[in-house]
């Protein structure tokens, strides 16, 4: 559909504006963008890659870290922002609609209700990231999470009770239980809140079950007090969406300038690459999300 | 930079006289028409320009550490220092010169000519790309400054992640190689798309020089391999600044992690550096042996086998590094299989030569040298890949002779494939006989340097060693071994700087080049020396790019001239 909107005729391509010298026609311009950008996009899988790669590699090796570490993030907070992701990917797919239908008007609303999205996204993730930097839920050295201090009085009143990990105004003091002894095995078999009874009942975890294992330093005990080098899941947690919010920038920048561009009338069904690729790129940012939200938010 | 003579203009060529008098270097002057260029030919030259320099510069750094090894104990510099130098001259060599040396300086200049194209798919990319290039230098040279760098050029966790001094050089490094490798991916990616889509309409696969083949393959490479050594760069960086402890054992993190993510990329990288590499001796070997190319397609599809399988074996760099029994068969197996699509390519190369009227002009001086070369580099790594055999041999100077006969083999083609192409690029001609020599003079030195260290290693010296005095009661000749070593770097650096001067002489006195000096048929003979801003004064014709038959010496000219009866393109 969208391929068979550029002419292929050199003949008509001489009237076309947009068309760079080294081409001999739109289509051939197009083709070449749209196939550079899918390169590029195979480039950001594999940037991403290599810290799935991390994840799964210390997922497998040590997931009471992992168990650990994901009750301290809000799921509700991150099912919103994957909605948020998911409804500006629409917008932004609309928006293409629009460009290559030369519907101006909304073309320009889709792009500003996608940018809006993106703004959106980032603001909850900043909540997110404030949050864990006040409770000292950083990597590495930077971890400073002492649960003993944030839930003192209610700590012995609640070994047994179920865990409320989900509200993040409480201090999460059931996180502070220890992981599941199953750890060797992941648990997604359990439904969640038998997960929760479990884990309170549990007794001290083991460092790991197999591969690299690693004893932690004596600097690192400050975290929680069961599971060791819970940090590391917190250096995974924000190395991956660190750098997905560092796209999700670089994406809103892209939307911006096509805006900007929109705005000046530049889009119409005789050109609309920026627009096609910039929507590309989007989605891929949203795609990596997807994949994030259930891996590092609803583990077990 | 260069004018048409005065001959020229006098000629019987008038009518044409305006559109063949203007040349890419001619088309605009000065300083910012250079800076903006969006001509690849000019973004070619500005790459050449800088990689020679790094050359250059890293080559000081490996003179300076073979004179620290001249003689026993201490020699020039303490052993920090020596560090530091082995280091940049790793880090310089790999990441500036030899990864883009012959896709970016040489292939930018002539793969769009060879597919018939005006440019590349995106010029301000290849712009960009260029400048990202610069940009990995500066930071280099800032790491140089703010203390230097001593990890190798492996940059290890935990040489790099934590050290006794604080080495401040180690981000601004990474950082350089993250910046370069950006640059890296941008030229692969603008290069795979060029020969997809801005391939001549008449141009099928098989109607491509083989050239454009290895940049093809080397284009997939960079593109999949090169975000990994990104990745690892930067969670180095981070490891480093907020101690976040994935690769420090202390933090519970995983050195060996670094190891297989760095070898990932890196092992990749070395083909990044050679197919590119056997792209031009393809081409040199068959057009100075005025012989159809044998075995087209199976060198076509050996650049795609090593591009595949050479993603799959770099556990060979952890044989002794704790990898599993299991792992290391299976990559010791796979390692194998990459030496099978390598060969074939020799073998067709000889076979390409075999009844052929090879002249020995430089390039095709530099092309022998590298199958020798090549060769040896080749058959040592099936050593290594021998699981039994790497054990004593890793981390001997035995690995360090290895990978330099390959990657230095690299910069044999990298030289001869600049002296092929330099007709082209400057119009200008060099003086034979000062080639000649230049290339011999430094196969010799070359072959003094690292065949001894062959030796060096296989009688247990360990590599990145500051010194051997404690090591010449253990290693009988050791010190005799070192100094042979250290004189044959000299001498290659005679010949390198011969062969340098050949070519600055020929940009002021070279007589004027022909547009087909050599007999080459591919289209970036069927243009102007230099060519002009689009590459081509008149629509040219493809055809098969080794079919010389339509090709007569003129001596007038001093070069070749089509007589225009061509077998057309298969268009395939
Ligand atoms: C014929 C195919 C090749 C085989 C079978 C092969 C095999 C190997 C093996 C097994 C090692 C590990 C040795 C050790 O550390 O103990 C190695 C190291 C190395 N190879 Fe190759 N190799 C081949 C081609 C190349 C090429 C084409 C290049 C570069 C252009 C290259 C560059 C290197 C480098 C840089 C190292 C060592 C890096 C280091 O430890 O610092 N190799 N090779
Ligand atoms: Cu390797």
């Amino acid at each position: 559909m969208a391929e068979a909107v550029p002419t292929d005729s050199p003949e008509h391509a001489k009237h076309s504006p947009h068309l760079a010298h080294h081409f001999d026609t739109p289509l051939q311009q197009f083709d070449s963008g749209k196939l550079g950008m899918w390169l590029f996009l195979a480039t950001e899988i594999l940037l991403f890659g290599g810290l799935f790669c991390v994840y799964a590699i210390w997922r497998a090796n040590h997931p009471e870290i992992f168990i650990a570490g994901h009750h301290h993030l809000d799921k509700t907070l991150g099912a919103i922002n994957t909605v948020v992701l998911i409804l500006s990917s629409f917008t932004m797919a609309t928006g293409v609609y629009c460009a290559q239908r030369s519907i101006q008007k909304w073309l320009i609303i889709c792009l500003a209700l996608t940018l809006l999205g993106g703004l959106g996204f980032m603001s909850i993730k900043f909540v997110e990231y404030r949050h864990k930097w006040h409770e000292g839920l950083l990597p590495g050295t930077s971890y400073t999470y002492d649960p003993k201090v944030l839930a003192k009085e209610n700590l012995h009143e609640n070994v047994g009770a179920p865990a409320e990990p989900e509200t993040h105004a409480e201090p999460p003091a059931a996180s502070t239980a220890p992981a599941p002894a199953t750890a060797a095995a992941p648990p997604p078999e359990q439904p969640a809140a038998a997960a929760d009874e479990e884990r309170s009942k549990i007794a001290l975890a083991p460092a790991g079950p197999a591969g690299l294992r690693m004893e932690p330093a004596e600097d690192s005990e400050s975290g929680d007090e069961t599971v060791k080098n819970v940090h590391i899941f917190f250096a995974i947690y924000f190395c991956l969406t660190g750098l997905h919010g560092l796209h999700v920038l670089a994406g809103m920048a892209i939307i911006t300038w096509l805006l900007l561009r929109a705005i000046r009338g530049d889009f119409s069904h005789e050109y609309f690459t920026p627009v096609d690729l910039g929507g590309l790129y989007w989605h891929l940012v949203d795609l990596i999300w997807i994949f994030l939200f259930p891996l590092l938010y609803l583990i077990g | 930079m260069s004018t048409v003579d005065a001959s020229d203009a006098s000629g019987g060529v008038q009518a044409a006289a305006a559109t063949d008098t203007s040349n890419y270097l001619t088309a605009s002057r000065g300083i910012a028409s250079w800076m903006f260029t969006r001509d690849h030919k000019r973004i070619g030259i500005m790459y050449l320009v800088g990689i020679l320099t790094a050359f250059f510069l890293a080559g000081i750094f490996a003179l300076l550490v073979r004179t620290e090894l001249l003689t026993a104990g201490r020699t020039i510099m303490d052993a920090d220092t020596y560090n530091k130098f082995f280091t940049f001259h790793g880090v310089i060599m790999v990441f500036l010169v030899i990864i883009p040396g012959v896709p970016a300086a040489l292939g930018n200049f002539v793969l769009p000519i060879m597919l018939g194209a005006k440019d590349v798919a995106f010029p301000r990319i290849n712009l960009l790309s260029f400048y990202l290039w610069c940009g990995g230098a500066i930071f280099l040279l800032c790491s140089l400054v703010m203390g230097g760098l001593d990890t190798g050029w492996t940059f290890y966790a935990p040489y790099s992640t934590i050290s006794k001094e604080p080495i401040y050089g180690v981000i601004p490094a990474l950082l350089a190689v993250f910046v370069v490798g950006f640059s890296s991916i941008f030229t692969g990616l603008n290069f795979v798309v060029t020969i997809h889509k801005l391939r001549r309409p008449e141009m099928g696969w098989f109607d491509m020089p083989l050239f454009v083949f290895g940049i093809y393959a080397t284009g997939i490479i960079q593109i999949l391999a090169t975000p990994v050594i990104g990745i690892t760069g930067l969670l180095l960086i981070i490891e480093r600044v907020a101690k976040i402890g994935i690769f420090t054992a202390s933090m519970g993190g995983d050195p060996v992690l670094f190891q297989h993510f760095f070898w990932f990329y890196s092992h990749p990288a070395v083909y990044i550096m050679i197919l590119p590499a056997m792209g031009v001796m393809s081409e040199i070997i068959s057009v100075f042996s005025h012989k159809h190319i044998f075995g087209y397609k199976f060198i076509a599809f050996s650049s795609l086998a090593i591009a595949l399988l050479g993603f799959l074996v770099w556990g060979h760099h952890l044989f002794v590094a704790g990898q599993s029994g299991l792992v290391s068969m299976i990559f010791s197996a796979l390692t194998f299989a990459v030496a099978i699509p390598s060969a074939i390519k020799v073998f067709n190369w000889l076979a390409t030569m075999y009844k052929g009227s090879i002249t020995l002009e430089t390039p095709m001086i530099y092309a022998l040298s590298f199958i020798w070369i090549f060769g040896i580099g080749g058959l040592t790594g099936l050593f290594l890949g021998t699981l039994a055999v790497d054990v004593p041999l890793h981390d001997t100077y035995f690995v360090v002779a290895h990978f330099h006969y390959v990657m230095a083999g690299t910069i044999f083609v990298f030289i001869g494939g600049l002296f092929y192409w330099w007709p082209k690029m400057t119009g200008k001609m060099y003086k034979e006989l000062w080639g000649r020599l230049g290339a011999l003079i430094f196969f010799v030195g070359y072959n003094m340097t690292f065949f001894t260290q062959f030796i060096i290693g296989l009688k247990g010296m360990p590599r990145r060693y500051y010194d051997y005095e404690k090591l010449i009661d253990v290693i009988p000749g050791i010190a005799g071994l070192h100094m042979f070593s250290s004189i044959g770097s000299y001498v290659m650096a005679v010949g390198l700087l011969m062969t340098g001067f050949c070519l600055l002489q020929s940009l002021f006195r070279g007589r004027k080049a022909p547009d087909n000096p050599w007999g080459g048929a591919s289209l970036e003979w069927r243009t102007t020396s230099p060519p002009p801003l689009e590459n081509f004064n008149e629509e040219p014709h493809v055809g098969d790019p080794y079919d010389f038959s339509d090709l007569e010496w003129d001596k007038e000219i001093g070069g070749y001239v089509s007589t225009g009866i061509r077998k057309p393109a298969t268009g395939h």
